[in-house]
């Protein structure tokens, strides 16, 4: 974990307040997928914390989406310009000895899939991605240049199955250890269903580090666990959601 | 050179940083980062007798120059905290003050009997100004009378110093200042957070499932050093002083309020390696504006016009 001045390479918006953002940084020696760094979006106080979408050689990129000033600053952010980064934070995916995986990912939950499923290309992957309606639709191609197989739902069914990521995956019988990350609703629809697999959540975070204790969750056994240093990737059935 | 060295009651602080309690846990997550021994001192999250699991999430918001938190005191109780990290901050050449905190003055008492035996605590800092808490904390940090109770009894308990960490939520400081040092506490920590709240415009409700919480960071710097500055000139026992620094110039400007050192909270978060850039930068500083010591910056800011209107 370290402190960077990184250049951004490429910042662009990829659908209805998504943007996608390039990094030229040295810590990609120490990411791993599921890890996020944490963003100081210059005239605002706290980093934010985001999630790791790609792993490049001397690049990371990000992806993010415009839910307040602070996302919106950073979005009319160019690049050549630096942003300062701090991480990598968390735990990030394990490495699982199944050979079918399914990754399920929603909204902005997404990214961090997309690094995951490029590390065990090796395997047989089905990822199944949620969205509100057809224009927050993200990355369903670059998942398919993986040779990965993609199946889309929305809740308005303007594109692909109608409905949620479970309503799809139930249409195209899909299987695999799931991996997953995306709103609470739909890790806690998973947890519902699944008895093994992993879960990344969410949290509002401070410090990004573990000693603020400000982005605390239950556990099943009723002890406390911290998502921006014990996680945010948790087992399925591991917290109480 | 200038020699940052301080001497406080109990402290000898190698130089006056101190990471503040609750904003830095005991140390173990920067630890990965740089090294304790650098710090002057650390102020180690609260204590309370029982384990406390703290408030609902969210705990935090972010604010204009600062933030929100409502963590309510988290921690796994005074004999796990000896058990499992008083013996790695050991390790280190670094002071180190022990938060305590309570439900009622015994609790307080409880918390200080089992840290007496500890010799890696070397001061306490009585926590008397947690606003996110229901019971004790501020409740009894806006009282003089309660404020001069309760540092009464942890005194009488206490076999090492004992520093009282005000609370701004009051109208008059330096009543409670005065009370707390006539109780005979033997330093002074302030200030702790400003009571404040942000509303979810989509929820119309409060966004801090505490709804109130303590507000940090840059923004409350004015307070705090106007506080240090009323309190420097009113009591004869030291001043740690916190709110809102982020670099070497704030430490400064504490230290000329009247403060002998300085507690770093929230930018912490901002900058995890803030402590020891502040530690690096300090003399550089110190030197800019023609001081030599640490010493003889303290309370520079009211003592010029004492000795002006004595003349």
């Amino acid at each position: 974990m370290k402190v960077e001045n990184a250049k951004i390479i490429e910042n662009k918006q990829i659908a209805k307040d998504i943007y996608q953002m390039t990094l030229q940084t040295d810590l990609v020696v120490e990411c791993v997928p599921g890890q996020f760094i944490e963003i100081t979006v210059p005239g605002y106080y706290l980093r934010r914390p985001i999630s790791i979408c790609s792993i490049g050689q001397d690049t990371l990129t990000i992806i993010y989406k415009i839910l307040g000033d602070g996302t919106r600053a950073m979005s009319e952010m160019e690049s050549g310009e630096s942003l300062n980064i701090f991480g990598p934070c968390g735990n990030g995916f394990p490495i699982v000895e199944s050979d079918h995986l399914l990754l399920v990912g929603g909204g902005v939950g997404v990214p961090p899939l997309y690094e995951l499923a490029k590390q065990n290309a090796d395997k047989q992957i089905t990822v199944v991605l949620g969205f509100n309606t057809k224009e927050d639709v993200f990355y369903e191609e670059q998942f398919k240049r993986l040779g990965v197989k993609v199946h889309i739902a929305t809740m308005d069914g303007s594109y692909g199955t109608k409905g949620t990521v479970l309503d799809a995956i139930d249409k195209y019988q899909v299987t695999g250890l799931i991996m997953a990350c995306g709103p609470l609703p739909m890790l806690r629809a998973i947890n519902d269903r699944y008895e093994q697999g992993f879960l990344s959540l969410e949290a509002r975070m401070a410090c990004g580090i573990g000693a603020c204790m400000g982005c605390v969750v239950e556990m099943a056994d009723g002890s406390v666990k911290r998502v921006c240093k014990d996680g945010p990737v948790f087992a399925v059935r591991s917290v109480k959601l | 050179m200038i020699d940052l060295k301080v001497e406080l009651p109990g402290l000898h602080l190698k130089n006056p940083i101190i990471p503040a309690s609750g904003c830095f846990g005991f140390g173990k997550e920067y630890a990965e980062l740089y090294d304790l021994s650098k710090l002057g001192g650390i102020a180690i999250k609260s204590a309370t007798p029982k384990e406390r699991v703290g408030n609902p999430t969210p705990r935090i918001a972010e604010t204009p120059m600062g933030m929100l938190n409502a963590i309510g005191l988290q921690n796994k109780g005074v004999d796990l905290i000896i058990e499992n990290e008083l013996p790695f901050l050991a390790q280190y050449d670094v002071e180190i003050i022990a938060n305590v905190a309570g439900a009622s003055e015994e609790e307080y008492v409880e918390v200080i009997e089992k840290l007496n035996s500890e010799p890696v605590v070397k001061a306490y800092e009585l926590n008397i100004s947690c606003p996110n808490v229901k019971h004790g904390g501020i409740g009894l940090g806006t009282d003089p009378k309660l404020a001069a109770h309760v540092t009464r009894l942890a005194k009488a308990a206490a076999k090492k110093p004992v520093y009282v960490k005000l609370s701004p939520n009051v109208t008059d400081i330096v009543e409670i200042a005065k009370a707390v040092e006539e109780a005979g506490a033997d330093g002074l920590v302030l200030i702790n957070t400003l009571m404040g709240m942000r509303i979810d415009l989509k929820s119309g409700k409060p966004l801090l499932a505490n709804k109130t919480g303590g507000l940090s960071g840059p923004a409350i710097k004015p307070v705090a050093i106007r506080m240090v500055y009323q309190v420097a000139q009113a009591v004869n026992i030291p001043i740690i002083g916190v709110g809102g620094i982020t670099c070497a110039e704030d430490v400064l400007e504490f230290l000329l309020a009247g403060a002998q050192a300085v507690e770093i909270g929230a930018q912490n978060f901002v900058d995890p390696y803030v402590c020891v850039k502040i530690i690096e930068q300090l003399p550089a500083v110190l030197e800019q504006y023609g001081y030599h010591s640490i010493q003889e910056v303290v309370g520079r800011s009211f003592k010029d016009e004492q000795n002006n209107c004595c003349a």
